[in-house]
């Protein structure tokens, strides 16, 4: 089955586009730029299901029908770029009003990750020396050692009146 | 068998409320669990030892993959199961009187212990190799929690933490190990794989030795025997059946199992027993060394762990005879020890030798049994532990005429067990010296006084220490059944207290005595040791251990550092370059075949048209600096693309598109008017190129994608005979509709979810309240003081427009009376529940521009969550009640029903699911309008405001 060049060019600006948009940082462009890719990919699906026909409606129209089963995708991939975009477009607004601009920052956590490479930091999780004391112990009288006294006789008081 | 493990867990399970009305007598229920377990495989064991035939039990579990839960009671295991569920009951039953009362933390402990008991009893009974790993990996997790008991201590999360990592290890090994096998023997049954087992071949031998990792590092020999003195931390209980009795008998376990099919796999018997004899020595030299009677203890079982180790991996019947017997020994005499220590920590509060004294006058009772017990594991008569070292020495002496070694390999290997049990007397007599003894200078300890009970469980379990080396003719039969899987060798072993004058006597007194000796001379041993072991330059595993964590530490640092930079562009640049590397790689073979090659222009002129003009927008879009003029742009392509489908012949999907291209664009510009209204400069020029570059080439690589997939499709599409089961089973002639709420409504249901989770993150974006209905629904009327009668409400005067105040009015009704329609009828024509609610959306979004937010909330008075939530409920329903009714889950029924006057109603069930659809989408439609139009409306106001009071006072 041959394509159709118009759209394949058509598909091929658009998502290229929408990738050019989608690599910068400000959240605005990186919406437009998914919203084009969006557009771009549910071109593709036309593309992908064959040549043109008449509307896959029963009894209207003559000649051959075009392919109804990429159209059901491409009706929800529309509808959920529109759920998509909307939230990002919250995203933007909110990170506009409290950083005074859109851009996407970079993840604060990665960069302490990064900073922390570059000064040749570890965690102290598996560190050479302890302390002579902090060998492993249940620990168990050190808590309250009075506590534990008391309780002990109120339990064998217990026991004994059984 | 699976009964048995299940009665563990659901006792784990009822372990914290039992806990919170009984406190810690809690314990003696749950012992209940292992106690039964125990009455139960009693007289199976029995039948199993004396006939050496295994019961086997299998639970139909996953059939297609063959997976099953396969249980078997064999000689080896049948022992380990009575000794597991044996002592399992006797330690919960002492937890009742170790834990102080209302103790916050037991709760959890009791569930963690009972189910680790289930856990343990699954492993020694599971035939099955996956099965067995799961048991294994959640031991090893029960056990951590045991051992981190109490967290507070770093020294103690540290210890649980590289008991974890290190079996956590072992058993990953040890699974990769069990694939090989299965797959080589082409069964996971654990006695079919050592019934018929492959000896040759490189995989297998890999497979084996991959196994043997994860049996040692369980057991925790050298060079993984570091972790269970840090086990220690664990509460003495644990200790005692953790680190004694059970798990640690696991990897023994494994290689008994193993041992009769692979014992004369290349390299078994000499890694087992090198490193099973290493360990005992290093176990026992490290033993001398400890001042703490529980660490010595926890030596000391490593010490033993490898002589079992070494005696099961031998692989002689004798060997096999003397590993059994001084496992059951192990067991009995080392988890009354542990028990006899926690008695003495929680009585005296201290378990450094150098501070206890004179507690065998103070406490007799627990002396006796303590003394009896170290007898037992120092090897002397007439006690169990004293007839299974005869037993390992007489299999050691014949391990020559048995194998076939050289003179020189089986003497090297009997010094090495001859020596390690000298170790072993000695510091069994630092123990019970160490313990109980008076000491001059030291202050004689007071214990407290404590319930009998408390004392008498290790007084318990060690009269079977007793009985055991007085019944040893009883026991030999029962014992040898496992070793039957061996050849015959040189003499037939057995469990008893005179032998005549062998050399195994010998041996026995010869460790007597120098064990003594050694500890006699304690003071200048130990000056020795000190002064070899601190000039040797020997590698420390404990160090090296956590010298390589901390290099992995490092690594995973400095890898997460140069790759995760946490820059957004970065990481999707990395997936696009992909994207254009790897599948791109493959685009170009497919290039090569000839099919590739055929291509038409366009179908028609209206494509070409509008085509070139989506073409340049796109690019148009690429350079605006103005956020505005790329919204517009962005509009231009996407009624492009509607018309686009219109011209293919898809008016579904161009309806949708109009209608979503024009909401969106009215939120954007909603959005965008409190932005400012440039985009910010990049001054980087280089990352500018390098981003169009990007670009083009994705854009090359999605128009080759395009012409290879059309190209590839030969085959008849899947929708071509959808025409008339479109008709007659799902009742509607528009086949884009049926497939949506029909044939493909699982995936709208799937979406559906999606937008109701968009719409109420977006929701919580704005409205940072989580008490979001109680703020938002407003369902009175508002009627603003200027309004004209046209509409209640009206935007100020400056920005209101009359005419379109009327021409909402007139308009508003009559679109969602055609929103309602064209949901209804998209079944036939093309519309349905997407399109319609887009529509009544647009409806919505008239009155709130005409009117603003007070308006918008005439026109919609509900909470836009209602709304989501009943449409969800709505489909989500529409697809349970057919299966309710005897179809299949989203099936469609169509129903007649004759209506007087207006003729026949022609009602498809699917509507239901449509109408869920409509719902959901003017939910979405409502949250985006109250939100991004009335909330920031909201918020700019405010702004203002505060802005007029700071301007005031100045």
């Amino acid at each position: 089955m041959s394509p159709n060049l118009i759209l394949v060019i058509v598909v091929g600006v658009m998502v290229g586009s929408g990738v050019i948009l989608v690599l910068e940082r400000s959240l605005t462009r990186i919406l437009v730029g998914f919203v084009l890719i969006g557009n771009g990919l549910n071109v593709l699906f036309l593309v992908a299901s064959g040549p043109a026909g008449r509307a896959p409606l029963i009894d209207v129209g003559e000649g051959p029908m075009s392919d109804p089963l990429p159209q059901a995708m491409a009706l929800t991939a529309i509808v959920i770029t529109l759920g998509v975009t909307a939230f990002g477009l919250a995203l933007a607004y909110r990170a506009y009003q409290l950083t005074g601009t859109d851009d996407v920052q970079d993840d604060l956590e990665d960069d302490f990750i990064r900073r922390r490479a570059e000064r040749d930091e570890v965690s102290t999780t598996f560190d050479e020396a302890l302390p002579d004391e902090a060998l492993p112990d249940e620990d168990y009288l050190d808590n309250d050692d009075v506590g534990v006294a008391a309780d002990a006789e109120t339990s064998v008081g217990e026991e004994r009146r059984r | 068998m699976v009964w048995l493990v299940a009665l563990h867990f659901a006792a784990a399970g009822l372990a914290p409320a039992l806990v919170k009305v009984l406190d810690r007598r809690a314990f003696w229920l749950l012992a209940l669990a292992p106690a039964v377990s125990f009455a139960w495989l009693v007289p199976q064991s029995l039948e199993v030892t004396a006939s050496g035939e295994a019961i086997h039990q299998r639970v139909t579990w996953i059939e297609p993959i063959g997976l099953h839960l396969d249980f078997s009671l064999g000689p080896f295991a049948a022992v380990l199961a009575l000794l597991v569920t044996g002592i399992g009951a006797l330690v919960l039953v002492y937890c009742s009187w170790y834990f102080r009362p209302r103790d916050p933390e037991i709760w959890r402990f009791a569930g963690v212990l009972t189910g680790f008991a289930g856990a343990m009893l699954g492993l020694v009974l599971s035939d099955n190799v996956f099965v067995l790993y799961t048991f294994w990996e959640l031991t090893t997790v029960l056990s951590f929690l045991l051992i981190g008991h109490n967290p507070d201590r770093r020294a103690n999360r540290r210890a649980a933490l590289s008991a974890l990592i290190v079996t956590t290890f072992g058993g990953l090994a040890m699974l990769m190990g069990l694939v090989i096998l299965a797959v080589e023997t082409g069964t996971p049954l654990l006695s079919e794989i050592v019934a018929a087992p492959p000896l040759t071949g490189g995989l297998v031998i890999a497979g084996v030795m991959l196994v043997l990792v994860g049996a040692l590092s369980k057991s925790a020999l050298v060079p993984f025997h570091f972790w269970l003195p840090g086990a220690m931390a664990a509460p003495t209980p644990v200790s005692a059946y953790l680190h004694a009795a059970a798990m640690v008998k696991a990897g023994i376990f494994l290689v008994a199992v193993m041992a009769p099919g692979f014992a004369d796999v290349p390299g078994w018997r000499p890694l087992l027993v090198a490193l099973g004899i290493v360990t005992m020595l290093i176990g026992g030299l490290r033993a001398l060394r400890q001042y703490d009677i529980k660490l010595l203890l926890a030596y000391g079982t490593v010490s033993q762990l490898g002589f079992l180790v070494a005696l099961s991996g031998t692989g002689t019947r004798a060997a096999a005879f003397a590993a059994l017997s001084l496992l059951v020994a192990h067991a009995l005499f080392k988890s009354a020890l542990f028990l006899v220590v926690g008695v003495i920590d929680r009585s005296v509060g201290t378990r450094d030798l150098r501070e206890l004294s004179g507690m065998r006058k103070a406490r007799p009772l627990l002396f006796v049994t303590s003394a009896v017990a170290a007898a037992s594991m120092a090897g002397i008569p007439p006690l169990l532990g004293f007839t299974a070292k005869e037993a390992a020495f007489a299999a050691y002496v014949d391990l020559g005429s048995d194998l076939g070694w050289s003179t020189f390999a089986s003497r090297l290997a009997l010094t090495g067990i001859v020596v390690g049990s000298i170790l072993t007397m000695a510091y069994t007599a630092r123990f019970v010296w160490g313990a109980f003894a008076d000491k001059p200078g030291v202050e004689p300890c007071h214990p407290r006084a404590f319930s009998r009970g408390f004392s008498l469980v290790p007084a318990f379990i060690t009269a079977f220490t007793v009985l055991g080396g007085l019944v040893g003719a009883w026991l030999t039969p029962r014992i040898a059944t496992y070793g039957e899987a061996f050849p015959e060798g040189a003499h037939e072993p057995v469990l008893t207290l005179w032998h005549g004058f062998t050399p195994a006597l010998w041996l026995s007194i010869l460790t007597a005595v120098a064990g003594l000796a050694l500890f006699v001379g304690r003071h200048p041993v130990a000056a020795a040791q000190h002064a070899i072991v601190d000039r040797l330059p020997m590698p420390d595993a404990d160090r090296s251990y956590h010298a390589l964590m901390r290099g992995v530490d490092r690594l995973a640092v400095e890898v997460t550092g140069r790759t995760q930079r946490g820059s957004l562009p970065f990481y999707l640049g990395v997936i696009l370059v992909t994207l254009i590397l790897v599948p791109g790689f493959a685009l170009v073979r497919a290039w090569e075949t000839p099919q590739v090659r055929e291509i038409r222009l366009a179908d028609n002129y209206l494509q070409i048209a509008v085509g070139l003009l989506m073409i340049v927008a796109a690019v148009l879009i690429v350079r605006s600096r103005r956020r505005l003029r790329a919204v517009l742009l962005l509009g231009v392509t996407g009624y492009g693309t509607a018309i686009l489908f219109v011209a293919h012949g898809a008016p579904d999907l161009a309806l949708t598109q109009v209608l979503v291209e024009t909401f969106l664009l009215v939120t954007f510009v909603l959005v965008l008017r409190r932005l400012p209204p440039f985009f910010s400069d990049r001054p980087f020029t280089v990352m500018r190129w390098l981003r169009i570059g990007i670009g083009v080439l994705v854009g090359i690589f999605v128009s080759a994608v395009a012409l290879v997939a059309s190209n590839a499709r030969t085959a008849t599409p899947i929708s071509q005979g959808w025409e008339e089961p479109a008709y007659t089973y799902g009742g509607g002639k528009n086949i884009v509709n049926v497939t949506l709420v029909d044939i493909r409504a699982w995936d709208t249901l799937g979406e559906l979810s999606v937008l109701v989770v968009a719409a109420t993150g977006l929701a919580s974006l704005i409205f940072l309240i989580t008490d979001r209905a109680g703020n938002v629904s407003r369902p009175r009327r508002i009627v603003t003081p200027d309004s004209n009668q046209w509409l209640a409400a009206n935007l100020h005067d400056d920005r209101r427009s009359i005419v379109f105040e009327i021409v909402t009015r007139l308009i508003f009704h009559t679109v969602i009376v055609f929103s309602i329609y064209l949901m209804l009828s998209g079944h036939n024509s093309p519309g349905g529940g997407f399109a319609g609610g887009l529509i009544a959306g647009l409806a919505l979004m008239i009155r709130y521009l005409a009117g603003g937010r007070e308006e918008l909330d005439n026109a919609a008075p509900v909470d836009a969550g209602m709304v989501l939530g009943i449409g969800l409920a709505l489909a989500a329903l529409s697809g349970i009640v057919p299966t309710l009714l005897g179809g299949g889950v989203l099936q469609s029924a169509i129903i007649d029903i004759p209506i007087p006057l207006l003729g026949e109603l022609h009602l498809v069930t699917s509507v239901f699911f449509d109408v869920g659809v409509y719902l959901i989408v003017v939910g979405l439609a409502i949250d985006v309008l109250r939100s991004l139009g009335s909330g920031i409306d909201a918020q700019a106001e405010e702004e203002a405001d505060e802005q007029e009071d700071e301007v005031v006072p100045a």
